[in-house]
């Protein structure tokens, strides 16, 4: 089993951030996973910056960014277990379309999403998620715009695996990330996690006094069910896997990867290149 | 010489008719170089194929023309002030023109007849032979490799159908080529990064940077490459990142406003230090500009594209020759000194055909990452060191951790904020570019050693310029020379400033509305250009009208 370290971060004292560092890390233990074998990737804001916290390779990329450049990494060396960490405004605000297309690509990548409701690295303004209302600094008489939910979204267009947890719940969450990472397909993971500096309406509180865990009996392949579930994010937030699918990966639909090595190890053959220019004669 | 236009709307045929024709000009030994000019739409409207060939090298088209094939009344119409005075129009006898130049065949009949409508444009093919004198001994096995089997018969009589209801009427030439390749700027570009090893090609598609695309999806498989159609240019430029930093070789590329959107990832690959090799197909801008034509207006652009500052090399293809070792090259650079690398190429050379000597690989060689692991001491993935460039590992590869980081970082790749290693890291990066600034190509320079006037001008106006050159040095023996610049960025400016200091009269000529090379050669070197002849209408201009334009003096 690999050892990974954490290191010191730049989040608030209480951020949902540290419960999520915290199982992260011990889920990759125990998968026994190596360091090495791990590319832990982020795009921009307080959770992308969790690549630079754990020992690992880390890509942090631009801002809503991540998932393309998480997922080229992983068609570039099925190898790599790829794990995705960033936030609600960078998963579903700037980086709305990759998250939508990448759900229709499924490459073999984990996606875990921070979701605080809020943005904070930039001090406060809404995010996808947050609830209609609120005030903020820019939404200064409330957010006008309904909140997206992504859950909902994701199991609508069509994702193989579709999971809420909460980062007050170290051990379910270590749960759900396992079954996420051994998932073979795009995963992603909603963990709904406190802002404590800027989000004084969902906090710890608010979702501890609302969250419960799907029911032992929950059919997670039961489609309609799962967006039922989806649907509630009010006096009850469900956390669990709501939705799982056995698909066809990118790399079993690829014709140039399926069966064979990693891409990065496929040398071109100079006779093939050879007879390419010969059929230009 | 001569030239041939293949001219209609769009959906009649003319592209498959000009590839047609062209193909067996080849085979005849001959030199060909096809320009194409088309509308951006599917059906309708006025395109047309200008194919010129001969048995001496050919740089570029020309709009002196020895035969129209006119599909439509409205080609007679535009071109028929272009044919020189024993030009033909060959055509059907449906079209309506009573131009005394006009040869009328029963063309649609007699391909009805054959049991297809689509085989007229080989009836037309076939006459285009016998009009020039070119026998028929190469069509049957040429045809072979053009039509689909089920339709090879009905075309190869039709070649033939058209070849006996006409006589020869110009100077037979003799094919002397033997086995050149003929194809497009795109496919060139494409196969370039095939030898180079590219294994992922990311893009949105945008005209006419797709058909690079087109050319290494038709290939992937048997060239086991990933194409993957981006959901946006964005998407498209940072998958291309993240697949080079896992350790393969990758490339994006698009056309001048797809490229506005993958800015901020072209300066991720500077950062971060990814290897990246990016194709800007130029079409006239800005926003949706002229989709389908040609321009050389996003060199400034390129040069300075993201915010801050960082190491990025751009170069101009010239020509189909440049299209393939150049791309070749961009790859190796990229790798080698862990930066972006721009290639610049434009719809005319992109989508034009031309003959040239089979692609040699046996000299070609692409660095690899560095790929050993570091046993004693730590892996510092921006190591500071005196050339700036830093050890690349592949994630996965070895034991050793490596990191990519699009903030300021430090030799580990972590998030810094202080002001020193803000300053080496700075220093590190744009150190790289002494060691590539000793490596760059010199502007090739074409005419007389004792030119008075000195052209200048880079990309794809090579061939117009050569050959512009070559008729003023007969006019005017011994006045004229040219530089035209592959390498534009960084500039190399040696023999640029010991050719300015010979010449009496410098003229820029660029497919744009601002002289921007022209600028860019100011701001780095003071030299400052008496005349430019600028061209923004997106037609590329023709060696013809350069010498008009040089002999009639005074133009913006």
């Amino acid at each position: 089993m690999g050892d990974f370290q954490t290191f010191q971060t730049a989040w608030c004292p209480g951020c949902g951030n540290f419960g999520i560092l915290s199982s992260l890390k011990s889920t990759l233990e125990e998968l026994g996973k190596d360091p090495h074998e791990v590319l832990l990737v982020g795009g921009i804001g307080q959770a992308a910056k969790t690549p630079q916290y754990l020992s690992g390779n880390s890509f942090c990329g631009l801002h809503g960014r991540s998932l393309p450049a998480a997922a080229a990494a992983k068609i570039a060396n099925e190898k790599l277990t790829v794990i995705v960490n960033t936030g609600d405004g960078d998963s579903y605000g700037e980086g709305g379309n990759h998250f939508l297309h990448n759900i229709r690509r499924n490459v073999d990548i984990t996606h875990f999403i921070h979701d605080n409701q809020i943005y904070g690295l930039t001090k406060g303004q809404a995010s996808p998620t947050t609830a209609e209302g609120q005030i903020t600094g820019v939404q200064v008489t409330g957010s006008i715009n309904s909140p997206l939910n992504p859950i909902l979204l994701a199991i609508a267009a069509g994702a193989g695996f579709v999971a809420r947890a909460f980062s007050g719940d170290r051990e379910h969450l270590k749960q759900i990330m396992k079954e996420a990472i051994s998932y073979k397909g795009y995963a992603m993971v909603d963990i709904l996690q406190p802002c404590v500096t800027y989000n004084k309406i969902n906090t710890f509180a608010y979702y501890k006094n609302r969250v419960y865990q799907l029911e032992a009996d929950y059919d997670p392949t039961d489609r309609v069910e799962a967006m039922k579930r989806a649907m509630e994010f009010d006096e009850k937030i469900p956390i669990g896997v709501l939705y799982k699918e056995e698909k066809e990966d990118f790399h079993k639909k690829n014709i140039v990867l399926a069966g064979k090595e990693p891409l990065l190890d496929q040398k071109t053959d100079r006779k093939v290149i050879q007879s390419l220019i010969q059929e230009f004669v | 010489m001569y030239n041939i236009l293949v001219g209609g709307a769009a959906g009649q045929g003319i592209d498959t008719t000009a590839a047609n024709l062209e193909m067996l000009l080849k085979k005849a030994g001959y030199y060909v170089f096809t320009m194409r000019d088309f509308m951006s739409r599917v059906r309708g409207g006025h395109n047309f194929s200008i194919i010129r060939f001969g048995n001496e090298p050919i740089f570029s088209h020309s709009a002196k023309l020895d035969g129209i094939i006119a599909l439509d009344d409205d080609t007679v119409e535009i071109h028929n002030k272009e044919l020189n005075k024993d030009g033909f129009i060959l055509c059907d006898t449906k079209l309506k023109t009573e131009n005394e130049k006009a040869i009328k065949l029963n063309m649609d009949s007699m391909a009805k007849e054959l049991g297809n409508p689509k085989v007229s444009g080989s009836i037309a093919i076939g006459a285009v032979l016998k009009l020039f004198g070119i026998g028929l001994g190469h069509v049957d096995e040429t045809m072979k490799h053009l039509v689909k089997e089920a339709y090879l018969e009905m075309n190869v009589k039709a070649v033939r159908i058209g070849y006996e209801s006409v006589d020869t009427r110009f100077r037979f030439l003799e094919g002397t080529t033997g086995d050149y390749m003929i194809l497009s700027g795109s496919k060139a570009v494409g196969l370039g990064a095939l030898a180079a090893g590219v294994k992922f090609y990311s893009a949105y598609p945008m005209s006419p940077s797709t058909a690079v695309m087109e050319f290494l999806a038709s290939k992937s498989v048997e060239a086991g490459i990933v194409v993957e159609q981006a959901e946006d240019e964005i998407a498209g430029i940072n998958m291309a990142i993240g697949a080079s930093f896992a350790g393969a070789r990758a490339m994006t590329g698009t056309s001048g406003g797809g490229f506005c959107l993958k800015v901020e990832a072209l300066g991720l690959s500077g950062i971060a230090e990814i290897p990246l090799v990016v194709i800007d197909v130029q079409r006239p801008g800005p926003a949706t500009g002229l989709p389908t034509r040609t321009e050389q207006s996003d060199l400034k652009f390129v040069i300075s594209a993201a915010q801050g500052e960082f190491p990025r090399m751009v170069i101009a293809l010239r020509n189909h020759t440049d299209a393939f070792y150049q791309t070749i090259r961009a790859f190796d650079l990229a790798e080698r000194y862990q930066i972006p690398v721009i290639v610049l190429s434009d719809q005319y050379l992109g989508d034009s055909t031309a003959t040239v000597e089979p692609y040699d690989l046996s000299d070609i060689q692409v660095a690899e990452p560095c790929g050993e692991e570091y046993k004693e001491g730590e892996y510092l993935r921006y190591r500071i060191t005196e050339d700036g460039i830093s050890p690349r590992l592949i994630p996965g590869k070895t034991k050793n951790l490596v990191s990519a980081d699009s903030d300021e970082h430090d030799e580990r790749g972590f998030i810094i904020e202080s002001s020193e290693e803000r300053i080496q890291m700075m220093d590190k990066r744009m150190r790289k570019l002494d060691k590539l600034m000793e490596e760059l190509q010199e502007p090739e320079f074409i005419g007389e050693e004792s030119f008075d006037t000195l052209l200048v001008g880079w990309g794809s106006t090579y061939g117009p310029i050569r050959e512009a050159v070559g008729v003023l040095n007969e006019k005017e023996p011994g006045k004229y020379g040219a530089l035209i610049f592959g390498d534009v960025f960084p500039l190399p400016k040696k023999l640029l400033i010991e050719k300015a200091t010979q010449a009496k009269q410098l003229i820029n000529i660029e497919q744009n509305a601002t002289g921007q090379l022209g600028g860019l050669i100011r701001e780095q070197t003071g030299i400052v250009f008496d005349r430019s002849i600028l061209k923004y209408d997106g037609r590329q201009i023709s060696g013809e009208e350069i010498v008009e334009r040089i002999q009639q003096g005074g133009v913006r």
